[in-house]
């Protein structure tokens, strides 16, 4: 929805470290899915920030005019703002999205290790928290907390599924692209009722 | 949207917004010497007194704060220039004037912090709020036409204007996507039974027909 032609010229001038992930921020922060991680631009980043927060350093020891400094400052607090919160959206796609990734190849590849470390023990923990909370009250077909959406066509289900199910059918709600995709797997249709659902 | 059981409010918050312009560049003339600085965002100086360089408004904006520099504000900024972007945003009734992505954030910024640095200043931010209004009233009746054949749109929207209107259009393009997609799920359902049965008619054409 941006302005085709900013891009243009951006690509254009020179791409600097600080332009590219001025560039991966805003993509990270308007695109409904996880993007890929920039794994060697966030590396640079932390390095830059770090050289210049020793350079800060050795000004402020150097006694150096505080302006400056000050100036300097700035310009670290902008860097690690961006970066910061670069990977602060990210985790929040994950956090919302957890189990699509897990099941989708290619979204799995986009995350960093230490983010694939981070989905998998959410997961766990979101596991154990529905498992203790509901699903072990329930009668045995139900028990599992990823297979719901396979038995959707029961709507005898539908009051109980819908209040915590919402996690699961979002995935696919906010993502009509992956309706068209999946169009091989008849869990297709159920996807569509599940949508039909949330309007109960 | 009642679909939705996530509020997705906008991509970006104001402070973000103002954020993101504050790295744009713009005039300034200090009046002491600094030697030149190389950030992460670049290299700027070295800084002489009466000499204009470039620099990232928030450098001009922090600079300017503590009475180290003016503030030269950017050419379009005019009230010659405004006046000409206000008349012709009041002739054409779709199509958007051509003016600065964040003019919104730097003038707002510009007014907060370098009012004494602009000539005019309360014309030119009548004439800001005044084309700001044009605008969004344009918007507003363009976005009616908004229709399930919509792909794209390519228009001089400014950062800001972008901002606002984002999540109602993204939301309505998925919902037209939505509803139209299980008509085209159909004909492709049909198309793939069609298939195996057109590769067992083909040999057979010449004796059907």
């Amino acid at each position: 929805m941006e302005s085709e032609g900013t891009d243009d010229y951006e690509t254009l001038i020179s791409t600097t470290d600080a332009d590219l992930l001025k560039r991966s921020w805003r993509n990270e922060k308007a695109a409904p899915e996880i993007l890929q991680f920039q794994s060697s631009l966030v590396q640079r980043s932390r390095e830059q920030i770090q050289l210049m927060e020793e350079t800060v350093e050795e000004l402020v020891a150097n006694d150096e005019d505080p302006l400056t400094v000050s100036l300097y400052q700035m310009d670290i607090d902008r860097t690690l703002f961006l970066l910061r919160s670069y990977l602060r959206t990210r985790l929040q796609k994950i956090e919302k999205f957890m189990f699509h990734i897990q099941k989708t190849e290619d979204l799995w590849a986009r995350l960093s290790r230490q983010e694939q470390k981070f989905a998998k023990q959410s997961i766990a923990d979101l596991k154990t928290h529905l498992e203790q909370s509901v699903l072990s009250k329930l009668p045995d077909r139900y028990q599992s907390h990823l297979k719901q959406s396979v038995i959707s066509e029961e709507a005898d289900m539908a009051a109980l599924l819908v209040h915590w199910s919402d996690r699961y059918i979002v995935p696919y709600v906010l993502d009509p692209l992956y309706v068209i995709l999946n169009r091989r797997n008849d869990t297709f249709t159920c996807k569509f009722q599940n949508r039909n659902w949330m309007h109960l | 949207m009642s679909g939705q059981s996530d509020p997705r409010g906008s991509a970006f918050s104001a402070a973000e917004l103002e954020f993101l312009a504050e790295d744009e560049m713009i005039e300034i003339v200090p009046n002491l010497r600094i030697k030149p600085l190389s950030l992460i965002c670049g290299d700027f100086g070295p800084f002489q007194p009466q000499i204009p360089t470039q620099v990232p408004i928030w450098l001009a904006v922090a600079l300017k704060k503590r009475g180290k520099c003016t503030i030269r504000p950017p050419d379009w900024m005019s009230v010659e220039k405004l006046t000409q972007v206000l008349e012709a945003e009041r002739d054409s009734a779709s199509s958007f004037e051509a003016l600065p992505f964040h003019y919104v954030e730097i003038s707002r910024l510009l007014f907060d912090h370098a009012r004494d640095d602009i000539p005019e200043v309360y014309m030119v931010r009548s004439l800001i709020e005044d084309i700001k209004d044009v605008r969004f009233h344009k918007i507003g009746t363009g976005l009616e036409k908004l229709s399930s054949r919509t792909y794209a749109m390519k228009l001089n929207l400014s950062a800001m204007e972008v901002n606002v209107i984002r999540p109602f259009v993204t939301g309505s393009l998925e919902t037209f996507y939505e509803l139209t997609t299980p008509e085209i799920i159909q004909e492709s359902q049909r198309e793939e039974y069609r298939r195996p049965q057109t590769a067992d008619r083909g040999p057979r054409r010449e004796l059907r027909r």
